[in-house]
Order: C-alpha cells, then structure tokens, then sequence
C-alpha cells in the first residue's frame, strides 16, 4: 500500500466512522454540561449520567419494550412498502386509476393520525394491531409517491429502445421502469422509516399496553422523567439503525445510481 | 431493400400544423450506406423513426423487404444519439437486452455477442457497468446491442454527434469496417459532413422545414476511406465543397407555402 492508498483510506475511516461518532459524543457533552452549568432539576432535563442511570435500574424490561416496540415498527413497516409498491404500481400502470385514487389518497394523509387512535382502539381494541394499523397509516404515502416518481420519470431514450424492440409493456416494467424507479423508492423508504416509528409511538402513547411508547405514558403518571428520557434515547438509537439498515439495503440493491446522479 | 415512397410528415403543433417531412422518395439497396445530411430540425430523425416504424407517416409509405411498415421490425436495429444503455446491466447484459426481449435463447447469442465485443474492443470491459466507460465505449456498447439482432437494416440517430472530435472519426472509421465485414444496409443520420463523406455510398441532402430530398449526392470514393491523409484528398474536397454550399444556399431557397 503506498502513502497515498494509506492517506485515503485514513481520512475515508475519520470521514465515515471516527466524525459521526464524535458528533454523537459532542451533543451528549453539550447536553450534560447544560444540565451542569444551569443547575437543572432532573424532572424537568435529566442530564445524560441520570438517564444511563434510569436504564441500568431495569435494563431487561427496557430492552424487552424496546422490542415490542420494534417488532410493531418492522411489521407495520413491512405492510406499508408492500402496499404501497403495489398501490404505486397500480397507479403508475393506469392513468384512470391514478385519477381517481390520488385525490383520496391524499386526503387519507392528510388526516392528522393522532386524531385516528381513539377511532382504532374502538375498532380493534387494546394490543398490537392498532399499533401496526397507526405506523401503516404514517409510512405509507411517502412509499407511493416515490415509487411513482420513480415508475414515471423512465427517460425517454429508454423508453424509445423499448419500443423500437417492441418490448410488451410487462417487459418495459420489469426491465426498464422498474429497475430505474429504484433509487427514488428508497428516497420515499428513507422517508418513511421514521414515520413508522412515529406511528407506533402515537400509537403506544394514545392506547398504551407495551412498548416504548407505553413507558413514556406511564413515566409521565409516575414523574419518572429520566425513564421517560431513556426510551427516547431508545426510540432514537432504533430510528437510526433502521434508517442506516435501509441505506445499507439500498447501496446493495442500487449500486450504480450514485454513480449515475453523480 | 429499402423504399420509401411519397413519404410525409405533418405534426400538430400548438399554433396549427407543421410540416416536418414533405413527399420523400428514396430507395435503398441492400447492404448500401447511406447517409441522410441536413440542418438541426430539417426533419432527419422523423424520417428515419418513419422507417423504424415508430412513427406512421402522414401520406405515404415505407417498405422494408418489400414489406410495408407498420411497427418496429427485429431484423431493422436502431442506434440512437444517446447510448440508451440500462445503468445497473453489465456490458454484455446490455448487449443482450434485445435477445431477451425477443424472447431468443441466450445460449445461441452469446458466441455472437463474444464476437461484437472482440470487434469492438470491448472484451476487457464485459463485466464493467456503462457508467465506468468513456461515452465513445458507451455508444460502441449501443452499437453491439444492434449488432446483436443481426439486423438487415440499421437506422442510427446522429450516434456520434455527442462525443468529442476524435472519438467521433474514431467511430466513423471503425463503423466502415463493421459495414464493409457485415454488409449491413444502413441509414446514417448525422450533420456532419465529414461524416457522411467517410461513410456514405450516397448522400440524401434535406433541406430545411419542410424537410425535402434536396439532391442525391454519390461518393465515388473507394473503400476503406480514412480522414487525414490518403489518395483521395481531392474527390474528397470536391464531394465536401458540393455538400457545403447545397448545406449553406438552403436559407435562401425561395419559401415554399405552406398546407
């Protein structure tokens, strides 16, 4: 390995592994020495040693509703991207349908979800399904609209060697559109991953039985607040190794598009 | 091979019709090459999607084999200004697009395919994906994949007019030799007249909005043709001179009215 190769690969590492680190641990410096230097009430901001604290005081039942709360994310998760491929799908292969259906898909986002959890658990009652129904409703859209950016921005020197090989239109969808929307589905999964877990949390917080959200619900009846702040941290650590998952999912699936947006 | 009759192209525009291509006639025979030359908009690429069977004529008609077109045909090729390859395929994968979507067994293409590589010097690059290549490595790419139809005809779209001055006449030359070893009947739509002087048995000069066949220009030079120096500096001067002011006097043709 010359200097150089040496030199690159050093600053790649300090670029991609040692600077988010440090970032991480600046914030958490930050935020003790505010709850320090104010003198803050650890009801009000519990400074980082109190939260580490409130979790090692009942570590097994953290990681077990972290869990739960997790398992409601992936699930909920899983049925939004197929849904909503399919939905994309249906509406990128008919301009009917698409017509008919955006307006009303629209508005289905546009109901404000913490108003549906009361309406779920009259439906469903307690347990997990209202939960899943809830990250469902919060992840779904951004999957649909784009997968069908993605379906209809094919560019028209590609759509023109389809036709001059008279490929059928199942051909171009598999071979051409579908390939080629890729990379802007993953925007919409990048978008969607935090909703989900927004969607289980509502849920949780509104119609608490387990679950991460259950804790924050219940640490505000008991003044718990470092509790509180432990599963926030929780549900924050969850969001960013389900986002990096899809990254790392997405470099797989789509090696060359950074190459071509490039 | 080719004949293209009476052939007419009006488009609807937003302030009324326009006249892209007015009454063509031109046939080509089989394994000629001929090169279509014209201004930016004089119609050149209506015509030839008029020939690939991507766009019906508004009068007239275009027989390929003696069969009147209709819609795409497998053994007509098409290489377009863009290269048009699928990003995340390899280079042989891309070359073999076609052979999938005509549904042909891959196994009796890919001797084929070897064979357009090794043509193209593209045997070291197979495995690499199109945007590691240079855009001339590209368009060679493009070009295999018609070469892979084993097509009669091959209708290209100005496929060089992207790259760089050197990379083009690099092309050029390597595709007189494809077509001096396949014998392929080509239409070559390009504004350059260096160009089509390299390639072309006969040159169709079209003039501008509406495109018409403004004269059919034969080069007499024989084959195989290089820029720079060779025996020919003369005929070629001659040939390009007569290209250049038939190209250059077509502002001032009296109007024709319109429809």
């Amino acid at each position: 390995m010359t200097d150089i190769e040496a030199g690159s690969r050093m600053s790649r590492v300090w670029t991609n592994a040692v600077l988010p680190v440090l970032g991480v641990v600046l914030t958490v410096a930050l935020w003790w020495g505010i709850t320090v230097a104010f003198h803050i009430d650890p009801f009000y901001v519990p400074s980082p040693a109190d939260v580490v604290d409130s979790f090692m005081r009942t570590p097994q039942f953290l990681v077990e509703e972290t869990w739960t709360t997790v398992q409601r994310v992936l699930i909920g998760f899983a049925i939004a991207v197929l849904t909503g491929l399919v939905i994309a799908v249906t509406l990128a292969a008919s301009r009917t349908v698409e017509r008919m259906a955006m307006p009303v898909l629209a508005a289905v986002n546009a109901v404000p979800k913490v108003a549906l959890a009361p309406l779920l658990l009259v439906w469903m009652g307690f347990g997990d399904a209202p939960k899943i129904v809830m990250v469902v409703l919060l992840s779904f859209f951004p999957v649909i609209v784009s997968t069908m950016a993605g379906l209809t921005s094919t560019p028209a020197d590609l759509r023109e060697l389809a036709r001059s090989l008279k490929a059928s239109w199942w051909q171009t969808f598999v071979k051409v559109r579908l390939t080629w929307a890729l990379p802007q589905v993953f925007v919409g999964l990048k978008v969607a991953t935090p909703l989900a877990i927004i969607g289980a949390v509502i849920g949780e917080v509104v119609n608490p039985d387990r679950g991460l959200g259950s804790v924050i619900a219940g640490s505000g009846a008991s003044n718990d607040t470092p509790l509180a702040f432990a599963a926030l941290v929780l549900l924050a650590a969850t969001g960013v190794i389900l986002f990096y998952l899809v990254a790392g999912v997405e470099r797989l699936l789509v090696p060359w598009a950074r190459a071509i947006s490039a | 091979m080719i004949t293209i009759d009476g052939v007419s192209q009006t488009f609807k525009g937003r302030s009324g019709p326009v006249e892209a291509i007015r009454d063509i006639n031109l046939s080509i025979a089989e394994g000629e090459f001929l090169t279509v030359i014209g201004r930016s908009g004089c119609g050149k690429s209506t015509l030839l999607r008029m020939v690939a069977g991507l766009l019906k004529p508004t009068r007239g008609e275009v027989r390929v084999a003696g069969e009147l077109v209709r819609e795409p045909r497998r053994d007509v090729a098409m290489v377009f200004q863009k290269p048009a390859l699928l990003p995340w395929r390899s280079v042989e994968d891309n070359i073999l697009l076609p052979v999938e979507i005509f549904g042909w067994k891959k196994a009796d293409h890919r001797a084929n395919a070897d064979r357009l590589l090794e043509m193209t010097g593209l045997t070291a690059f197979r495995k690499r994906l199109p945007h590691e290549l240079s855009g001339g490595m590209q368009q060679r790419v493009s070009l295999c994949r018609a070469l892979i139809q084993r097509p009669k005809v091959m209708l290209m779209d100005e496929p060089f007019s992207a790259l760089d001055a050197l990379t083009r006449e690099e092309l050029a030359v390597e595709l007189q030799r494809i077509h001096m070893e396949l014998g392929t009947t080509i239409i070559f739509v390009t504004h350059s007249i260096q160009e089509a002087v390299l390639l072309a048995d006969r040159v169709a000069v079209l003039s501008s909005r509406p495109g018409q066949l403004r004269r059919l220009v034969e080069i007499p030079i024989p084959r195989p043709r290089s820029f720079g120096h060779n025996a020919h500096l003369d005929e070629v001067a001659k040939v390009s001179a007569e290209l250049h002011s038939l190209l250059l006097n077509d502002t001032h043709l009296p109007k024709t009215s319109t429809i």
